[in-house]
């Protein structure tokens, strides 16, 4: 057992842990915070995409002993408010989710997309969120959101 | 409204509940009764008196409507409740949806037939299953409330008339908020029966109908979402299952003693088949199980390797013996016999797996004193709405609680109660402490129960007009209605047909997957169509125009998916389109998509997909338009991707990387899908998508390239295959 010092949505949290464990595991299981899910425990799915220091990464990949407390992680509790970014208004709009459990890291690969790109085609989009499985097929609805989200937010600034 | 047909008293009334739906409200309806402001003591005394509540009122005016069905994406959490409130004239604005309490005696459907009353959330029956009934439980409570406000204001019922959230008395100029009423609530004596008559007219709908936000979709885009595997609870152990891959094999632990000096190691726990752990932390209990040395027996399925099984179809098809004939209609040999031309054709499926996304997983607590247990699952239910547990822990039924959560993902996998018996067993060992069971990914898949490989062999006769004459149609595989489903086309007008089933097991794990038998039973049936139309000089749609002259309901989906595939203009160069037909849970749908082909790679793509449904009444238009896009996409994920293979009774694969499902660079251009308008009766959609895409991807491909695909899935390596041959 050791102990490690995480910055998590802006908050600070201290977890007693084997080495090894992964993020996955004690964002869920030690903090609550459950919103990033588990899918496969290998990146082949993306339903634990989380961000560190705000690029997309595979929860479930990230040993706890590579992180640095000065890292910034972000789950999509943190990733607004009152759950009012642009991305999350898209979801609700386009009626995105189907049984739901993908759709957080769904969000959070979306996120950083328009993060580093505001105003990607359709293609563009499909290769970036290519790493997030969904098996209820709500793809279609997916790069809707996106779309919206792009269009409101450029129309915003 | 009709004079009251059942005179019921009140007292009978309460105590009849579980054959009554009826309305219980927190401090309000009852109020002299049960004046109850904490949910808690509510649910308590609905459960002491056994008493149906379908809806609860506050003082707010906010209306709660239980919702019986599982939540898996298929938006019962809002379609439900919409018919419901539909007839009490409640208003949305002011209503939460909340799932009902597991009791299927009070809360299930006789829409399964005659075993009584079930909570299951499968074969797309739940808005057909439950429309009757919450149509009635809503009329029975808006009848409540316009009794009291009758009483209320001593006038009788006949004056009284609603708008939505509200109750009026139109001639006294009085109206009062559904809220408000609460104090001068009373059952009446006796209930009219509403009948259909007494129901509200469809034409008259402001909820079913249009288009609500489903009221899941807040929580599923914040991570507060509630799923089984979300689940914590203070001293929660967890349980983890090492289960092979030979499916049956029994497990000998080597080094019992060493893992149990393992951090965090509580128990170790056999079962015939799988060899639990329990530990204190998760990463714990994993690091365990990956130190056990096991060794595994035989099992039926040593040996079975499933890429030769046809071999051994092929040869039981070719049997003059029959197996189990599940269709008789005419005399099809006569139709052979007298046949100007006959066509037999094979067509094969291998396992496909579910893949939902959540893997499997509860959490069950079982009490100190071992006398009840609390459990959290993502469940499709089923027969038994306390899913196998009370057996598993010697209780009653009634000493287990059941608390539903969101599934993440059904599809079939989730009305099995394998892992909910799991989970029990292992919480036996430990009472006092929830436990919580994970499959890992790993688990779900090996020790997955897939959709049965099946050889499916179709006869057909064509008699001296040029029509056909007869149908045959022969599935060999195992699971009886797993493979057997989708066999019948009474849909077209073909006079003698004949099917039966050959079954055969290699002892590998099946279960219900989308769409069922429909999948593999609906690609054989509109090819078979596609190679006689052809073969016969015909247009596919025009033999198909022939063949439902006499189903104009079906005609219309036909008809309407080709204006809407046409409305694209020409198929544009290297490219083809193919389409396919069918009923599935009572909803009809044609759909037609449009692919092309990598010839250097064997790699289909599908660019459109139209499809045109009628479903009877349609609850949520647009929920059921995502229902048929995610069906028809999760369809063309298992027709051009998915395959379980078996080599020596063991499953070969393990996780996403082996076993691959769509992608988002691999989806359509487009989905498009038309509602046809009716007036009957609702019927279900979510399996309606899937089972059409094999039919009419092989049908456009055949169209592209002149050579057939007649195994799913049509993997890359086997279309390059066989443009080659």
């Amino acid at each position: 057992m050791a102990s490690y010092n995480l910055n998590i949505n802006s908050k600070s949290y201290t977890v007693e842990t084997t080495e090894g464990t992964s993020l996955l595991w004690i964002l869920r299981e030690h903090l609550g915070l459950t919103g990033t899910k588990y899918g496969c425990g290998i990146a082949q799915c993306g339903t634990c995409t989380i961000h560190i220091d705000g690029k997309p990464s595979k929860a479930c990949m990230i040993e706890i002993d590579s992180l640095q407390d000065t890292q910034k992680i972000t789950t999509i509790e943190g990733l607004s408010k009152d759950g009012d970014h642009p991305l999350q208004q898209a979801w609700v709009a386009a009626q995105a989710p189907q049984c739901g459990y993908c759709q957080s890291g769904q969000i959070m690969q979306a996120a950083a997309l328009l993060e580093s790109n505001p105003n990607p085609d359709e293609a563009e989009i499909k290769e970036y969120m290519n790493g997030n499985l969904c098996r209820c097929g709500t793809y279609l609805r997916i790069v809707k959101a996106i779309q919206l989200a792009s269009q409101n937010n450029l129309a915003g600034r | 409204m009709k004079p009251i047909i059942h005179p019921m008293n009140r007292r009978k009334f309460l105590k009849s509940s579980g054959s009554v739906a009826l309305l219980i409200g927190v401090s309000g309806i009852l109020p002299q009764v049960v004046s109850c402001t904490d949910d808690k003591d509510l649910h308590e005394y609905l459960e002491k008196h056994n008493i149906t509540s379908w809806v609860r009122i506050s003082k707010d005016g906010q209306v709660t409507i239980y919702n019986p069905a599982a939540e898996m994406g298929q938006g019962s959490m809002t379609s439900l409740p919409a018919i419901f409130a539909e007839e009490m004239d409640a208003d949305w604005n002011l209503v939460t949806v909340e799932f009902s309490p597991q009791e299927s005696a009070i809360y299930g459907s006789d829409g399964w037939g005659p075993n009584g009353k079930i909570m299951l959330s499968a074969g797309s029956r739940v808005t057909s299953g439950y429309y009757p009934i919450m149509r009635k439980a809503g009329a029975q409570a808006r009848h409540i409330l316009m009794y009291s406000a009758a009483r209320h204001w001593e006038v009788p019922i006949e004056a009284i008339s609603t708008r939505p959230g509200t109750v009026i008395y139109a001639e006294g100029n009085k109206e009062l908020g559904f809220g408000e009423l609460i104090p001068y609530l009373e059952i009446p004596e006796t209930f009219p029966e509403f009948g259909e008559g007494e129901l509200k007219d469809p034409n008259d709908y402001r909820l079913v109908g249009k288009d609500l936000a489903r009221t899941d979709i807040p929580a599923k885009i914040n991570g507060s979402a509630q799923f089984a595997i979300d689940v914590r609870l203070p001293d929660m152990l967890y349980g983890i299952l090492e289960r092979g891959a030979l499916h049956g094999a029994r497990p000998t632990l080597e080094n019992e003693a060493e893992i149990l000096t393992m951090a965090g190691i509580q128990k170790i726990v056999p079962f015939d088949y799988a060899i639990g752990i329990i530990g204190t932390t998760l990463e714990q209990t994993l690091a365990a199980r990956k130190k056990l040395q096991i060794s595994w027996s035989d099992a039926k399925a040593s040996g079975f390797n499933s890429r030769e099984v046809f071999q051994k179809y092929e040869k039981i098809a070719d049997q003059p013996e029959g197996g189990q004939i599940l269709v008789e209609k005419g005399n099809f040999k006569e139709s052979l016999r007298t046949a100007s031309k006959t066509y037999r054709i094979d067509f094969k499926n291998d396992y496909v797996y579910h893949a939902q996304m959540e893997p499997l997983n509860a959490v069950i607590q079982l009490a100190e004193d071992g006398r009840q247990a609390e459990v959290w699952v993502g469940s499709q239910q089923g027969f038994d709405s306390k899913l196998g547990i009370p057996e598993a822990l010697g209780l009653e039924p009634v000493k287990v609680k059941i608390n539903l959560q969101y599934l993440g993902g059904g599809f079939g996998r989730r009305s099995m109660t394998d892992f909910t018996t799991e989970c029990a067993l292992l919480a036996k060992q430990v009472p006092g402490r929830p436990l919580k069971l994970i499959w890992t990914r790993e688990d779900d898949v090996r020790y997955g129960a897939f959709r049965p490989l099946s050889l499916q062999r179709i006869t057909a006769a064509i008699d001296s007009r040029g029509k056909i004459s007869g149908f045959s149609h022969l599935v060999v595989g195992d699971g009886g209605n797993l493979v057997a489903s989708g066999i019948r086309n009474e849909f077209y007008e073909i006079p003698n047909q004949f099917a039966e089933l050959r079954e055969e097991s290699e002892g590998i794990r099946l279960k219900h997957w989308r769409a069922v038998g429909h999948g593999p039973n609906k690609f054989a049936i509109e090819c078979m169509i596609d190679e006689i139309a052809l073969d016969q000089g015909r247009e596919p749609v025009d033999l198909r125009r022939e063949l439902m002259q006499q189903s104009p309901r079906a005609l219309a989906t036909l008809e309407e998916a080709v204006a809407m595939a046409d409305a694209y203009g020409p198929v544009p160069d290297g490219r083809a389109r193919g389409m396919a037909f069918l009923e599935r849970s009572g909803t009809l749908s044609t759909g037609i998509c449009e692919i092309s082909v990598d010839r250097a790679t064997g790699k289909i793509r599908v660019h459109h997909f139209w499809s045109a449904v009628d479903a009877g009444i349609v609850i949520q238009p647009d929920n059921v338009k995502a229902q048929m896009e995610g069906g028809i996409l999760m369809g063309i994920s298992s027709v051009l991707y998915e395959r379980i293979t078996i080599e020596n009774g063991m499953v070969q694969q393990s996780n996403f990387h082996d076993y691959q499902i769509l992608r988002m660079q691999d989806i359509p251009d487009s989905v498009e899908i038309s509602l046809l308008d009716s007036r009957e009766l609702p019927q279900g959609v979510g399996e309606s998508g899937t089972p059409l895409v094999a039919c009419a991807i092989a049908n456009a491909f055949a169209k592209l390239t002149g050579k057939r695909l007649r195994h799913l899935p049509f993997t890359a390596e086997r279309v390059s295959e066989v443009l080659q041959a």
